[in-house]
């Protein structure tokens, strides 16, 4: 019965997401932390989905980690999206997906701001045109990219190698799905599924075979907090709702979680290697950490892209043991090779977290 | 009504943000930062729309205002659709224009956030940037992003980034032009303003300490007085 009644609130919000054509941004964090993530969702929706998405070298960060890092005036982060806009308008796209997820709430905000206030749209369209040149332009349909990835998730599974199963038991992975605040804490009917039942994950993790994981602070920040990781001596912040999330979700036993925000998978994984080293505990078997992946990631491994294209050897927690429950095929060997083979070196080893 | 709440109130996220709030609480319950600092988002809320100025002065000269994460959790839970994060959000830039950040340990922070983030976006074209993003300060991001730093062309051509390349991709480097437009767009909107007055602030007080620009960066960037947290 309960469940029912959260299909239903989840079939309340089920927001009008574009099937193609879409001008691409990346995401600040993502492309330096996940770049292979982008490379993935660009590989996967132009060549094994034939899907038209456009990326140009001209586009820039939308200021929105500064925005809310108060290092820059909201005037001066609107005009930046202005600009990211009128380049979609420039190249002929009306359709806007971009992978951030900060980026995507300052969108949203933006737009409605404009739509409540015509008069400072006006004024931001005035400082585009004088710093640019280039012609005020609205997106028809703003989406994020774990949006476009859950519009398509049927696609993928129909071109599935391997599933969210554990090969030898035959029973679902156990996944945990952790949504970037600010991708409907602020303007619910603007997420898949709203801000309590977000669905955007959870239905990727449904159509590839898991089991989606349900646990008491499943909705809490991951503690990315902006200023509060930046400064070091406020990382504390940061480690410590990381920390409340792990002690949370571990009785329910999860083997991998996924992610949409660009900043909670580098939090996730990184906090946890830092519990190890400072507390000796893990939240996996064995000594391991919870693999964490972005969604572009799980994607990947579903359709049978290699995991070292993925970029998983560049995670602190290693992901090998949801590959082996997968029956993902990869060579330990070959992990920390740089392009055609290149020896270049590799990480030191860690003891406190495999 | 005072002028500081006058200025408040021209915020456009006060706008957005600050209907009737009916004192419930239900904002500080969810917040992660009330949990970890002395933090009270309703009284927050409250002391703004007491109108009284003197109470907001207190505020934004005080460490409270920058306990915020910004998260956003609080919104999607307020009865009266406030926004206590925009609320904090129009106090931190108040509190900036009128110099009042430079009187608590938090707010001096914001010397450290304007550096390095309005660098890296008027430098290379991103809030955060590979090449920036050091180990030696950034300990927690682990043995491998150290591998990563030290064979960082290598790390991301493997990768298919496009580390400083030319043309699209992960990390490239952003054409001249678009640099110029974005530094443009921070000189007519107030951005270059509000990170020379952060910047001349922190000179001021590093050379009233005696202090180089490094000396004090360092110095905000890591000083921690132990009287914020909850425990
Ligand atoms: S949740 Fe809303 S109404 Fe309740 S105290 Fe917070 S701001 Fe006020
Ligand atoms: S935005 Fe700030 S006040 Fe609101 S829940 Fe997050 S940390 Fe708390």
């Amino acid at each position: 019965m309960i469940y029912e009644g959260k299909q239903k609130i989840w079939s309340d919000y089920q927001k009008e997401i574009p099937d193609d054509h879409y001008f691409y941004v990346r995401s600040c964090i993502r492309q330096t932390f996940f770049p292979a993530s982008e490379w993935a969702f660009l590989d996967i929706t132009r060549n094994k989905l034939n899907k038209n998405i456009f990326e140009t070298e001209h586009h820039t960060t939308c200021g929105g980690i500064a925005y809310h890092s108060d290092a820059i005036p909201q005037e001066t982060v609107m005009t930046i999206i202005a600009r990211q806009f009128a380049l979609m308008h420039k190249y002929g796209y009306e359709n806007y997906v971009c992978s951030c997820i900060t980026s995507f709430g300052l969108y949203c905000e933006t737009l409605e701001s404009w739509r409540e206030f015509p008069d400072l749209q006006n004024k931001i369209a005035e400082n585009l045109k004088k710093a640019t040149g280039l012609d005020f332009a609205k997106p028809k349909f703003l989406v994020h990219a774990s949006d476009l990835m859950y519009k398509y998730k049927n696609l993928i599974a129909a071109q599935a190698k391997f599933k969210l199963v554990d090969k030898n038991t035959g029973k679902p992975l156990r996944v945990v799905e952790h949504i970037g605040c600010h991708y409907s804490k602020m303007f619910p009917s603007k997420g898949v599924g709203g801000a309590e039942y977000p669905y955007v994950l959870a239905g990727m993790i449904e159509a590839w075979g898991g089991e989606v994981v349900d646990y008491p602070e499943r909705r809490h920040c991951c503690g990315f907090g902006f200023r509060q990781y930046f400064v070091q001596s406020n990382r504390g912040y940061s480690l410590a709702n990381t920390h409340k999330k792990f002690e949370s979700m571990e009785p329910y036993k999860p083997d991998m979680i996924i992610t949409n925000c660009p900043g909670c998978p580098y939090f996730m994984d990184r906090w946890q290697y830092v519990i190890a080293e400072t507390q000796g505990k893990t939240y996996g078997q064995n000594g391991h950490g919870i693999p964490v992946f972005t969604y572009e990631e799980v994607a990947g491994l579903v359709l049978g892209y290699n995991p070292w294209d993925l970029g998983l050897q560049t995670h602190q927690v290693g992901p090998e043991p949801v590959l082996d429950k997968m029956g993902i095929h990869y060579d330990p060997a070959k992990k920390y090779l740089g392009k055609n083979g290149k020896n270049i070196g590799k990480p030191d080893f860690v003891e406190c977290i495999k | 009504m005072g002028k500081l709440y006058e200025r408040l109130m021209k915020d456009y996220r006060i706008k957005e943000g600050l209907n009737a709030c009916i004192n419930c609480g239900t904002c500080t319950a969810i917040c992660p930062a009330a949990e970890f600092y002395k933090y009270d988002p309703r009284q927050i809320v409250d002391t703004v729309q007491s109108q009284d100025d003197a109470e907001i002065e207190k505020l934004l000269k005080s460490d409270t205002i920058w306990y915020c994460g910004e998260c956003m959790s609080c919104v999607t839970r307020c009865p009266r659709k406030n926004a206590p994060g925009l609320v904090v959000m129009a106090l931190r830039s108040l509190s900036i224009d009128m110099g009042y950040f430079m009187e608590s340990e938090k707010g001096r922070q914001q010397y450290v956030v304007s550096k390095d983030l309005c660098g890296n976006i008027l430098n290379y074209g991103y809030c955060v940037y590979p090449r920036t993003f050091k180990y030696a300060t950034h300990q927690e991001a682990g043995k491998v992003w150290k591998w990563e730093e030290e064979h960082m062309d290598d790390v991301y051509e493997r990768l298919n980034a496009n580390l400083d390349g030319e043309g699209p991709g992960a990390v490239r480097k952003i054409p001249q032009k678009d640099l110029d437009e974005i530094k443009k767009i921070f000189d007519i909107t107030g951005g270059t303003d509000r990170v020379n007055a952060v910047k001349a602030a922190a000179e001021k007080r590093a050379k009233e300490l005696g202090l180089t620009e490094e000396e004090y960066f360092n110095k905000i960037y890591t000083e921690c007085n132990g009287a914020h947290l909850n425990h």
